[in-house]
């Protein structure tokens, strides 16, 4: 396997936008290609995520459309990704696979979503539609309601009683909104303090809404290379170090739903091809789309023993000068989730942390870095680990 | 390869009151909705099995916000039967607003409901639907 690379990486803000899904794309996309000092002529494939585009749009096969937006070259392969909120991330993965088996030397891969044009009613129906069809949607189970039910089984799992968790929980959200704040492409740049979550409407007991990740608007793209290649084009590619993704079925499948299986293996496969351990990761992008969620995340990446993760943003170890600082651009929560884009936007984020280009949200020194992204309800997680 | 129990025979059962799952007949693991290959060793040398209903609540949410064509506020359960297998279905006979903690280890009997399928699933479904044993 040949080594890869990260060249130009590129994020549109997120939040509402009264732009397409394929314009959205396109100006993420132009972006890392100019970055990457190479045109859209030398780009050999297209690795595209969507996951709603019917119901937001009324348009599905949109590669082919997103492709051509960008004047890719007819002879370049244009695919779409469908894994729920882990689309951009298992699309880049792809992408770095096939550049690592010698098949393309130069791709193009990211996402676009335009959720917000749904409306919360559809939204949320669309959203549940990644929950079993047959056996957990007709339940009425939402996607909130799916992290809800993990809270509560955390809750009676650990010991850890309310309103204790539901105070710590609200510190994951207001660290993220805080370095939200920081963050010039976030789709929330306000800080929050714990009775902003805690006065919040319930979406899914015990999850308020600011607890939730918002519906967002947004695209990213990156550019992958073989590795000599991206050394001749940009001053400092970034290098893939490691890469794992790992599948489970639904809920009732799972059981133990405070222990994300996909994630604990794809994981053990990212640590294992980098050589590296928790202790070595400076800094990290994952899925917090739910607070809850991020306690379950940093857990499952091995940075806090299981049942033990709950109080890390409460104690300040999971901001700026803690033991690993987890979502500097704010996370899922303040940043936004287009859930076609949001992977793409965590390797962004990566990146452009491993090339100190962050301003004030810089993770001083950081070298390491990793991006965990979760799709449906857990059936789906990809971990990318990256290196400067 | 034949399915054991199809989703449409599941769902029949289901509507006859009849909660058919399979056991697989190497581990004698228990699966519920019936799936085709045992989750817990891989073989697919299953029988069907009549499950007796009760179960204990292992986790529950109550839905506040609704997908479109859903009536919030109600419950979602997720159940462990006695026979092993974990569902996911509603709560009856408990208040939305007096679902708590206590939820959590409390001894359930399944029934089940029919639920209004939409424009995107078609279809009308019966549905686990669970009831405290005392009630």
């Amino acid at each position: 396997m040949r080594e890869v690379a990260v060249l130009g990486v590129a994020m549109t803000k997120f939040g509402v936008s009264e732009k397409t899904n394929l314009e959205m794309f396109a100006e993420a996309g132009l972006e890392a290609i100019t970055k990457s000092n190479v045109e859209p002529k030398d780009i050999q494939a297209l690795f595209f995520g969507n996951c709603l585009g019917g119901f937001e749009e009324g348009q599905l096969h949109m590669a082919p459309f997103a492709h051509s937006e960008l004047g890719l070259p007819t002879s370049a392969p244009a695919v779409r990704f469908e894994c729920a909120c882990a689309t951009a991330t298992v699309a880049i993965r792809q992408a770095a696979l096939l550049v690592a088996g010698g098949i393309y030397d130069l791709v193009l891969a990211g996402g676009t979503e335009r959720a917000t044009i749904m409306g919360t009613p559809l939204a949320t129906r669309t959203f549940a539609m990644a929950s079993h069809a047959q056996h957990e949607s007709t339940a009425g189970i939402t996607f909130p309601g799916v992290f809800a039910m993990a809270a509560h089984m955390y809750t009676a799992k650990y010991g850890v009683e309310f309103p204790e968790l539901k105070k710590h929980t609200a510190e994951v959200a207001v660290k993220n909104h805080r370095h939200g704040a920081l963050n010039p492409k976030a789709h929330f740049r306000k800080k929050i303090d714990v009775d902003t979550v805690l006065n919040s409407m319930m979406v899914a007991d015990p999850l308020q809404l600011f607890d939730c990740c918002p519906f967002s608007d947004g695209a990213a793209a990156v550019v992958i290379a073989e590795v000599n290649r991206a050394k001749d084009l940009v001053d400092k590619p970034i290098y893939i170090a490691g890469m794992g993704q790992a599948a489970c079925g639904g809920l009732y499948l799972q059981r133990d739903i405070t222990r994300v299986r996909a994630r604990e293996e794809a994981a053990r496969q990212a640590y294992h091809q980098a050589g590296l351990t928790p202790s070595d990761i400076d800094v990290v992008e994952l899925h917090d789309c739910f607070t809850i969620a991020e306690i379950l995340a940093i857990e499952g990446l091995g940075f806090y023993e299981f049942g033990k993760g709950y109080d890390a943003a409460t104690k300040g170890e999971t901001t700026f000068g803690g033991k690993v600082v987890i979502n500097p651009s704010g996370g899922l929560k303040a940043k936004g989730h287009p859930i076609g884009a949001t992977g793409a936007a965590q390797v962004t984020e990566i990146v452009q942390q491993l090339r100190g280009e962050c301003d004030e949200r810089q993770v001083e020194g950081a070298t390491v870095g990793l991006v965990d992204t979760l799709g449906g309800d857990l059936g789906t997680v990809c971990n990318i680990i990256l290196r400067s | 390869m034949a399915y054991p129990i199809t989703y449409d025979e599941y769902q029949k059962n289901l509507e006859k009151g009849r909660f058919v799952g399979l056991k697989c007949k190497k581990c004698q693991t228990v699966s519920f909705p019936p799936t085709a290959v045992c989750r817990a060793c891989g073989a697919t040398a299953l029988e069907p099995v009549t499950l007796g209903g009760g179960g204990t609540v292992k986790t529950f949410t109550v839905i506040r916000v609704a997908p479109e064509g859903r009536k919030p506020p109600y419950i979602v359960v997720m159940v462990e039967l006695d026979e092993g297998p974990f569902v996911l279905g509603n709560l009856d006979g408990i208040q939305p607003d007096q679902a708590t903690m206590d939820l959590i280890g409390k001894r359930v009997h399944m029934d089940r409901h029919l639920v209004k399928g939409d424009v995107y699933s078609g279809e009308d479904t019966y549905v686990p639907l669970f009831r405290p044993e005392s009630s």
